[in-house]
């Protein structure tokens, strides 16, 4: 990138935050997504919105693309900024604004941690619910542009159920202010839900308002084992079906339960084919009739031991060592590939047969967990990506996997974005009319299609 | 070092939020994963061996919090260790090192008297003088933080006046082999005294031979392997003596070392000596109901700080919490984020004081929020760094190793 174009950015964010050596520019070249990687021509560490405002003034000036980042930690290639474009990491921005007891509301930075914010309303007896496996360092602005979900998705939605208000600073350097914290408001087109999971290329969050709730009074955690991973999936359905809709319904197979308790010890069985992670939580008198009803549900299809919880701390640990499941599969080969096709709920035992036939065929070892009640499963592909006809047939067997979402009526991605890593299968998804759409949208906010150019389509 | 091993990094960024270094930067090349990406494009050949990168590297604190987070078995702090050894190796040692590593370090007696001009000015009073007319700041940077990290010494190091064979009080239930680490003998004598004392009391002999070297962490830092293996060497064969049941020491840092010296020498005998190798804490826990009986209250508001050598290198957690428990009429109160980095690490809070402060500044406003009264650990370097720090900012507060407050409630 011309050096020259680098000093005037610098003179924006200051020295020590305008990194340009081939060192950080080479570690700056990746996500948390296997495969990809390409250096930033300049990484920027804003400290403020007015700050964001100036980088992307001067970028639309000189045509020069920009890519946000957070923690990198997205698993679609998101925060892969070109070589000629500029990488702004919003790290710096960690201020909670505001928590408004009245209007339960939070504004905050775009760089606050998720779990950070979670634990700042908790302490007021609130709650924030969405809470991605990598809560504890994903940012909000991260968790807004992918519209994450988590591990208490079922019942209480993901990440843009709580958008209320964004503070956007648009490709040429305007800001955008949509919603706010009135409950209610039809003035226009709603632009929340547009901006929410537009990974980036839309616009360029420096302010995001969030809806709180109270929280829960109680919760009772459960662990059910099952010998076949169907009558797991079963259970799911029936939970569901019998109007019970517990907080989390996270599934993980024989794989991933042996790489977690490897890491974890949290006394995870090694001699079943699935277990459930169930939540309950809420008025006490419900949760005790919930988790009842659970426990008859999975014993009704096969659960061979139904352990509960016996304390908060156990509880902690169990959906603690959940959430580091993705991570631990890598323990057995370094290079996992993993997938975020969702289908509706009642679809997840045949979703499940189809991941197991895939990656039979195709020879490759596949893991699978995941939101089992969002209907979302994260089959994952455990490789070596040195091993390059492996990597194929990994692909090949993903490739089948997708079609057989799209086909029972699902999607392609549940919560993790299209990025660079799924657009070759959003056409197949939307068709032809819905890319074209979708650009339409792209061109109107960024007609010079500055912002994190190559996402999406 | 494998190249699989640095593959196996699949960038999550799970260790991010507990690398000190990043947390105070939030630069990638400060953090777990973005080392692990330096060395493995270092060694891909997409980066070269540049100043810079070595710099890069060159703040990792080594504290393995990374290694406790990372669910897929990575070990950022002792990939960059080991690449840095590695480096190092082979390589002439500057005239310092050379002097420290072989000359001094492997003969405890010398080191001694090294350090007896600097006992003999603090005894002088001539400290404070020097403190105050800011003498000091005249030698360079490292010098000058040397100093002020040193507290009072002892008269003499514990090493030379303590009895290589103590018997037990009472009934013998076993026989210990005492690492006395060197901080420990020549700076924190008292705890050392305090935890065979303990030992006694609980009914074990304790022998504590003189002609123990360094644990050989220093040679590790500075990539002197071979110095390393004769120091392992000879340590294992001096507590090679089939009765010791268990070889203990007070040193996290010690700790964590003889624990390796089994991959260092890979044969029977340094496997058997890594696997009686113990740290004072996990002893000390298997007698908590004996010693609870000998225990008196002490009306203290008290904190504890994990040791990275102790938490992170050897897992444990729970001995020392539970021991400090035990002392009736102690208020525990858990410290947040107690297993982070007080940013000792060896020697970084010499080389690299500025981050050093910055991590320590974090690890003082925690200790302030509990609102306690004194902090109990496990490691010198530790005890070092947070006497420091806290008498310059908390100086209300006081510090003392877990032998340290467990003896004080025996004697009160
Ligand atoms: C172990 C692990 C577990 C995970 N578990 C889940 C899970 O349970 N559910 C889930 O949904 N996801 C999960 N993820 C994916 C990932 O953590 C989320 O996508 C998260 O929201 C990314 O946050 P980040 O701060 O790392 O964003 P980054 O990865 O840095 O960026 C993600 C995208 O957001 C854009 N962006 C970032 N900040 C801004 C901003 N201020 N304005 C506009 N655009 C911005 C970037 O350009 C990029 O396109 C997991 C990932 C890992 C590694
Ligand atoms: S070192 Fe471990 S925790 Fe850190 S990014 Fe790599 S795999 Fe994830
Ligand atoms: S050893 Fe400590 S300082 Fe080094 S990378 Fe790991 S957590 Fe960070």
């Amino acid at each position: 990138m011309n050096p020259l174009f680098i000093k005037e950015l610098q003179t924006i964010v200051g020295e020590p935050y305008t990194l340009a050596d081939p060192e950080s520019l080479a570690v700056y070249g990746y996500d948390a997504t296997p495969e990809l990687a390409s250096r930033p021509g300049v990484v920027l560490m804003p400290g403020t919105a007015d700050e964001i405002a100036r980088i992307m003034g001067l970028c639309h000036e000189a045509g020069v693309s920009v890519t946000p980042r957070g923690s990198g930690t997205n698993l679609s290639g998101g925060a892969i900024a070109r070589n000629d474009g500029v990488l702004v990491q919003t790290s710096r921005m960690n201020r909670i604004i505001e928590v408004d007891e009245e209007n339960l509301t939070a504004t905050v930075e775009p760089g606050v941690i998720t779990s950070t914010l979670h634990r700042e309303v908790e302490a007021r007896g609130l709650f924030y619910p969405p809470d991605p496996g990598s809560m504890n360092i994903s940012t909000m602005g991260g968790n807004v542009a992918e519209n994450s979900g988590g591990l208490r998705g079922l019942k209480y939605g993901v990440t843009s159920d709580y958008i209320m208000g964004l503070t956007t600073i648009l490709a040429d350097g305007s800001l955008l202010r949509s919603g706010g914290k009135a409950v209610k408001d039809v003035a226009g087109y709603r632009l929340n839900p547009l901006l929410v999971s537009s990974e980036g290329t839309l616009g360029f969050f420096t302010g995001i308002t969030v809806k709180l709730i109270p929280k829960p009074q109680v919760k009772t955690t459960m662990l059910a084992h099952f010998p076949e991973m169907r009558q797991a999936a079963l259970a799911v359905s029936a939970i569901i079906a019998a109007r019970i809709i517990p907080a989390t319904l996270e599934f993980l197979d024989k794989v991933t339960i042996k790489c977690v308790e490897d890491y974890a010890h949290v006394g995870l069985p090694l001699d079943v084919e699935a277990v459930l992670l169930i939540e309950v939580d809420g008025h006490p008198v419900v949760v005790a009739e919930e988790a009842a009803g659970v426990e008859v549900i999975c014993k009704k299809y096969g659960c061979s031991f139904f352990q509960t919880a016996k304390d908060e701390n156990e509880a902690l640990k169990l959906a603690t060592a959940r959430r580091t499941a993705l991570s631990a599969l890598a323990r057995l080969k370094p290079t996992t590939i993993l997938e975020d096709a969702t289908v509706p709920r009642s679809r997840i035992a045949d979703m499940l047969k189809i991941i197991q036939d895939s990656a039979k065929k195709h020879n490759v070892i596949i893991g699978t967990f995941g939101h089992a009640g969002d209907g979302n499963l994260h089959p994952t592909c455990l490789t070596d990506e040195r091993d390059k006809d492996e990597i194929i047939r990994a692909h090949k067997a993903f490739d089948e996997i997708f079609d057989a979402a799209i086909s029972m009526g699902g999607t392609i991605t549940g919560e993790h974005g299209v990025g660079l890593a799924k657009k070759k299968y959003l056409p197949r998804l939307i068709g032809e009319s819905g890319i074209r759409v979708m650009q339409g949208i792209k061109h109107s906010f960024d007609p010079k299609g500055i912002l994190n150019p190559g996402k999406i389509f | 070092m494998d190249y699989i091993k640095l593959i196996n990094c699949m960038r999550c960024g799970m260790c991010l939020p507990t690398c000190p270094t990043y947390k105070e930067t939030f630069l990638e090349t400060a953090s777990p994963r973005g080392r692990v990406a330096l060395l493995r494009k270092l060694r891909e050949g997409d980066l070269d061996q540049s100043d810079r990168l070595l710099t890069y590297l060159s703040f990792c604190l080594d504290c393995q919090a990374c290694a406790t987070a990372c669910p897929c078995g990575v070990n950022a702090g002792e990939l960059v260790a080991e690449f840095t050894c590695e480096r190092k190796e082979g390589k002439r040692m500057g005239f310092m090192e050379d002097m420290v590593l072989r000359k001094l370090l492997p003969h405890p007696e010398r080191l001694e008297t090294f350090m007896v001009p600097i006992r003999f000015y603090q005894r002088m009073g001539l400290q404070r003088l020097v403190r105050t007319l800011g003498i000091l700041k005249m030698f360079p940077k490292p010098l000058e933080r040397m100093e002020g990290l040193l507290p009072d010494l002892p008269e003499k190091p514990l090493r030379r006046v303590i009895k290589e064979d103590m018997q037990a009080r009472g009934e013998t239930r076993g026989t210990i082999g005492f690492f006395l680490g060197c901080v420990m003998s020549l700076i924190f004598s008292e705890a050392s005294r305090a935890t065979i004392n303990l030992l006694t009391v609980l009914g074990y002999r304790v022998i504590t031979p003189k002609n123990q070297v360094c644990c050989g962490a220093p040679h590790m830092l500075a990539g002197d392997k071979e110095g390393l293996k004769t120091t392992a060497r000879k340590n294992v064969d001096i507590f090679s003596r089939p009765d010791l049941d268990f070889i203990v020491t007070d040193c996290g840092g010690c700790g964590a070392e003889l624990k390796k010296y089994s991959h260092y020498l890979e044969d029977a005998s340094s496997v058997l000596f890594s696997s009686k190798v113990r740290d004072i804490s996990q002893v000390l826990a298997m007698h908590a109901d004996e010693l609870k009986l000998l225990l008196k209250p002490l009306l203290l508001k008290m904190t504890f700080h994990d040791s990275c050598h102790i938490a992170h290198s050897q897992g444990i957690r729970k001995e020392p919490r539970d021991l400090i428990r035990l002392v009736p009429g102690l208020t525990y109160i858990e410290l947040e984020n107690a297993d982070a980095c007080c940013g000792s690490g060896g020697t970084y809070n010499i080389e690299k004081s500025e981050m050093a402060d910055l991590i320590l500044h974090r690890k003082l406003d925690t200790i302030r929020a509990t609102g306690a009264d004194a902090v109990v650990t496990g490691n010198p370097g530790c005890l070092l760094q947070l006497k420091k720090g806290l008498m310059d900012h908390l100086p209300q507060v006081k510090i003392m190793h877990l032998t340290e407050l467990l003896a004080k409630s025996m004697n009160t």
